[in-house]
């Protein structure tokens, strides 16, 4: 059973396998230790329980402690409907989650990514890409979002890095929690890359906090310039965006500046890359920019950036200080 | 499906807190939610599905939708655009990416019955077997 939650992650699936919280009663198991809810969401942050006396007979309690899930001290109160003022966010729980994996990431050095677009925009192509141009400088793993199939997981793995799929079932998006879990069955190494391709959908995977250091938005030529627009939450949410399928501009009409434009409209520090995994054009600038997005997290560890690495003596890791030497 | 997210989210939540509260049933679940969540009006049926068997079983869901405003640094001023996909100052035309409402997704508060054995025995009160179960429904 999952010790560490009170939440239900649906039908998800974990390389096929039920996830762990499927064998909790569903959505809320009815009688937690107080301790479970504690975990995640830091308390304190003054959610006041206070009731609202907002009816004319008068209560004269007030049990005003100041978080929600501690032992509750209720005064008999019968036959008096109440009010309690929670002011919370509907998704406060997967915030919590999100922040003990990005606490993890922090602690293990490693750069995790959310690559989120519409269905086929080329996350996984994208994905293949990258591992294929950074695998032998880099540790790497992925975890999986789609609905069904392991189709994508094992086309990461026959680039021979370790990749987790969540199926989602009718979920239409990952969340912290189910993510945490995923990290559980992925050997992750310290200073590794993690690339977390979330289902494709352009609404509700901007809304779950993953824990990742950001937010990648892909937006291929064939969708049309207005995404940026249609759905400003998710690329306001992104810090990165990915125009891909650049191939396949000579045959359509996407206007690629409008697309910019749209796109700083909603976000006017998104950082843009374009590129093709058909023809590699423009890979070598996203490579880099990951590569010192991986060396900035890495930086954390003790012994600094890409400690890790140079032990391996393979020539990588002279390769890797050749470059940052042509950066300085 | 964004909607069933949401609503088992808001299930677990307002449930966390009526436990606080002898595990009394839930009358009513009041929300905020902002027009950029895009979140439409099948939640008030994804709530009700995912609160079968639950402390929210039969409540009322109460939604107070925020408009979209943005803050325009030309102007410095809090504006509100003239359409949800065009974010810029109605009055000067600068793009204005500050959004200041509009994100919104709290839930705001519960109104709990009177007491936990009201009229729903089934749902128990603090101290009794498994009532959430999802075989209830
Ligand atoms: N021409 C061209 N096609 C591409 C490129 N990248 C991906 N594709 C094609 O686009 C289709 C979808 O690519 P995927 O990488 O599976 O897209 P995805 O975003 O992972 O799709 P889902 O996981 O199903 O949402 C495939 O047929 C790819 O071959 C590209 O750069 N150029
Ligand atoms: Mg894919
Ligand atoms: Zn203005």
């Amino acid at each position: 059973m999952c010790g560490i939650c009170g939440c239900d992650a649906g039908e998800a699936r974990i390389d096929g396998n039920p996830s762990p919280e499927a064998a909790h009663p569903p959505l809320i198991r009815s009688r937690t230790t107080p301790a479970s809810h504690d975990h995640g969401h830091g308390h304190g942050h003054g959610h006041g329980h206070d009731h609202i006396h907002g009816h004319s007979h008068d209560h004269h309690h007030r049990d005003g402690h100041g978080h929600a899930l501690q032992s509750p001290g209720i005064v008999p109160d019968t036959g008096r409907e109440h009010l309690v003022a929670i002011e919370r966010g509907i998704l406060s729980k997967n915030d919590g989650f999100a922040a003990a994996n990005r606490a993890r990431f922090a602690e293990q050095g490693m750069l995790a990514l959310n690559f989120v677009s519409s269905p086929g925009a080329g996350k996984t192509s994208l994905l293949v890409a990258t591992i294929e141009g950074l695998k032998k400088e880099l540790p790497i793993a992925v975890i999986e979002g789609d609905q069904e199939t392991e189709n994508d997981a094992e086309r990461i793995r026959a680039t021979g890095v370790p990749a987790v799929q969540i199926n989602t079932g009718r979920g239409c998006h990952l969340d912290a929690h189910m993510v945490g879990h995923a990290l559980d069955s992925l050997p992750v190494e310290r200073g590794s890359l993690l690339l977390i391709e979330n289902v494709g959908n352009l609404v509700c995977p901007a809304s779950f906090d993953l824990g990742e250091a950001h937010k990648v938005a892909i937006l291929s030529v064939t969708e049309g310039e207005d995404k940026p627009i249609k759905y400003p939450d998710m690329f306001a949410a992104a810090r990165v965006l990915v125009i891909s399928k650049i191939d396949l501009l000579p045959y359509l009409r996407f206007d690629l500046e409008r697309a910019l434009d749209y796109a700083r409209r909603v976000n006017p520090t998104i950082e843009v890359v374009r590129l093709s995994t058909e023809t590699g054009e423009g890979m070598p600038a996203w490579l880099e920019m990951l590569r010192r997005q991986a060396r900035a997290a890495r930086a954390g560890l003790p012994g600094g950036a890409g400690a890790g690495r140079e032990e391996r003596g393979d020539g990588l890791a002279a390769m890797d200080h050749r470059r940052r030497a042509a950066a300085i | 499906m964004h909607e069933l997210s949401i609503a088992t989210s808001l299930v677990e939540l307002a449930c966390d807190h009526a436990r606080q509260h002898e595990g009394r049933r839930v009358t009513k679940v009041m929300i905020r939610i902002g027009v950029l969540q895009h979140v439409a009006r099948s939640l008030y049926f994804c709530f009700d599905n995912v609160a079968r068997g639950t402390a929210c079983e039969g409540a009322v869901l109460e939604i107070e939708e925020v408009g979209l405003t943005v803050e325009c640094p030309a102007c410095r001023a809090v504006k509100a655009p003239s359409g949800l996909y065009n974010f810029r100052c109605p009055d000067c035309g600068v793009p204005t990416p500050q959004v200041v409402t509009g994100r919104e997704l709290q839930l705001v508060s519960i109104a709990l019955a009177p007491d936990a054995a009201s009229d729903r025995p089934a749902l128990g009160r603090a101290g009794d077997e498994p009532i959430y179960a999802r075989s209830t429904s």
